[in-house]
């Protein structure tokens, strides 16, 4: 029963500058399932994986991955061992191509084309696009990409930050399917998502964050038939937000 | 969210009427005089913009891609200077061929390289490592850099210029429809280019320029895809340094002398070249430094009371009309 996660923060207290953001948050990733962190705009879900990626310093607490103490690891690092990062500005490069970007998706050399194969299938507009400035893609095919680069090599994680943000409806649903495919392969994954009809359609364990800290912690598919505990949480409903 | 997100190096479209300005100047010159007298100047002045472009590559490069103006960088220049002029005292060229001669000249370009670069490394371990992310320190640290480098070069090699008579093989030159064309400028011209193109090529169509460009525009996610920016970036400082170094060589051999001030010297002229060009873009300082060793030729000979000026006013009118210099960070 008691398996040990793959991802761990244990008190975890962040400061950005001289701000106090994180106050010691606990939150476990269980290996091959989807892990869903969410919580109101300002909630601190954001410097929570910024800090699991080592780009805020935890001031206290540890955080382990895959068994090795990361805390104080340098971001290349931390990478290295095995996490995929897709921040909430997605990240891709926008003056390199398409095909550039995925240059860079393995620091160890280039992708093997198989993988590259199986991301084209799951976002075959991508494909087309192959030789445009990232630049020029629209907010969902950017979305894609990031996704795309970040699943186009081997990972252990994958962390991604609300990918709906400012999406047009199809668009999430589009994601929400490839998200899917995801999921039943298996990849463990650390989802912050403020659309709860993703959340819902993904998460296997959820953990709602208020002011820097964990403050709810369950099976998504309890949170998400207690409507008095999401709007008392989230300040929002499943069925409002519909 | 990301703090170091920036202008991307490359913007889509390119603005081709800056690329029209070096033919319309030579156009425009050649209508004023006699052709013979324009090919001279115009070789001597494309040689001497590559002399600029040699040494001012490697502020542009340490700027568009670190963000950091390096006020030391004439000392790296000064530095190159007088490795040639110990490599020539260690190895008298004058004596044998051209061979010899074109291989000392090898070797204190590879030497100047190797110091330069070398000495880069330290540097940035010691000054600019410690001022990351503040300008205003940064231009102190840079400045006290260079002025502790240019005493440890006196403390070296003397306060007293060194002459440094350029071998044999070096001199002269030949005719060409009446014109004199020296044998050096074209080396030099020769040189300018390699560079530019390596450079070029280098950013442009191999993996790690591929990754020095993603970490200028977003170094966080090059971090967070597993790679070490920070190593990349001691990797630009240190080919920016063995730059100058090497721009050192080049021009202390066309003075056929060496001071300890030859990089204060210039270091006004880089900046204006950098400037002109668009600070951090590598077309746009070979375009400029062309163009400014085109212009002062050209005035010095049609009107030389305006000489002096011609820097300034050159830098002036670029901005007037292309504020961010002539090709803005355009990568390449
Ligand atoms: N660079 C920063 N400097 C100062 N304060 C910051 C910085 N980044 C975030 N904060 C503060 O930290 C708190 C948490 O921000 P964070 O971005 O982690 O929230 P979030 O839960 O991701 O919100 P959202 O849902 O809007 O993305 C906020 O109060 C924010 O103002
Ligand atoms: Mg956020």
């Amino acid at each position: 029963m008691a398996e040990i996660p793959l991802l761990e923060l244990a008190g975890v207290h962040t400061h950005i500058g001289r701000y106090h953001i994180l106050h010691g948050v606990d939150l476990a990733v269980p290996e091959g399932r989807v892990s869903m962190l969410l919580g109101r705009n300002g909630a601190g879900k954001t410097t929570a994986l910024r800090t699991i990626l080592g780009l805020w310093r935890a001031s206290y607490g540890m955080i382990h991955f895959a068994g090795a103490e990361i805390t104080a690891h340098a971001t290349p690092d931390i990478a290295r061992l095995g996490i995929a990062y897709v921040p909430e500005n997605m990240g891709v490069f926008a003056s390199l191509t398409v095909a550039e970007n995925f240059r860079l998706a393995d620091w160890r050399g280039d992708l093997r084309p198989t993988r590259l194969d199986a991301v084209m299938a799951a976002f075959p507009v991508l494909a087309q696009k192959w030789r445009a400035r990232a630049g020029t893609l629209s907010g969902g095919q950017k979305q894609m990409l990031a996704i795309g680069r970040a699943i186009a090599a081997e990972h252990r994680l994958l962390i991604i930050d609300e990918p709906s943000k400012g999406l047009a409806p199809g668009m999430v649903a589009q994601l929400t399917e490839a998200l899917i495919g995801l999921k039943q392969a298996r990849t463990t994954i650390l989802l912050v998502e403020q659309n709860f009809a993703m959340a819902q359609a993904l998460g296997d364990h959820v953990a709602v964050m208020e002011d820097g800290r964990i403050v709810y912690r369950g099976d998504m598919a309890a949170l998400a038939k207690d409507i008095p505990l999401q709007t008392r949480l989230l300040g929002l409903s499943l069925a409002s937000h519909q | 969210m990301t703090p170091i997100a920036r202008q991307p190096l490359s913007l889509g479209g390119r603005d081709p009427l800056p690329y029209l300005v070096l033919p319309a100047l030579m156009v425009l010159a050649l209508a004023a005089m006699k052709f013979s007298a324009w090919l001279t100047l115009t070789v001597a002045g494309l040689a001497v913009g590559c002399m600029l472009f040699l040494a001012a590559i490697g502020l542009t490069l340490i700027f568009g891609l670190m963000d950091v103006l390096n006020f030391a960088h004439g000392g790296f220049v000064t530095l190159g200077a007088f490795i040639v002029a110990a490599v020539f005292a260690a190895l008298p060229a004058s004596g044998g061929g051209a061979a010899a001669a074109l291989g000392v000249v090898a070797l204190a370009l590879a030497a100047a390289a190797v110091a330069g670069g070398g000495l880069g490394l330290v540097f940035e371990r010691l000054l600019i490592r410690r001022v990351a992310g503040a300008p205003l320190r940064q231009i102190l640290i840079t400045v006290g850099g260079g002025i502790i480098l240019q005493q440890m070069l006196i403390v070296l090699f003397g306060a007293e210029p060194l002459a440094l008579p350029r071998p044999e093989a070096l001199r002269g030159g030949f005719i060409i429809a009446g014109a004199a064309v020296e044998r050096y400028r074209l080396m030099v011209c020769l040189l300018g280019l390699v560079v530019y193109a390596a450079t070029h090529l280098a950013l442009n169509r191999t993996r790690l320029g591929l990754l020095i460009r993603a970490a200028v525009e977003n170094r966080e996610m090059v971090e967070a895809l597993g790679f070490r920016a920070e190593r990349l970036f001691r990797l630009v400082f240190a080919a920016g340094t063995a730059l100058a170094a090497i721009g050192g060589v080049v021009w202390a051999l066309y003075a056929g002398m060496v001071t300890a001030d030859l990089g204060a010297d210039i270091i006004i002229l880089i900046f204006i070249v950098v400037i002109i060009g668009g600070l951090g873009s590598v077309s746009g300082c070979f375009l400029a430094s062309l163009l400014l060793g085109l212009a002062n030729n050209y005035v010095g000979f049609l009107a030389p009371k305006l000489a002096l000026g011609t820097d300034i006013a050159l830098m002036l009118i670029v901005l007037l009309w292309r504020p961010r210099g002539l090709l803005p960070m355009d990568g390449a």
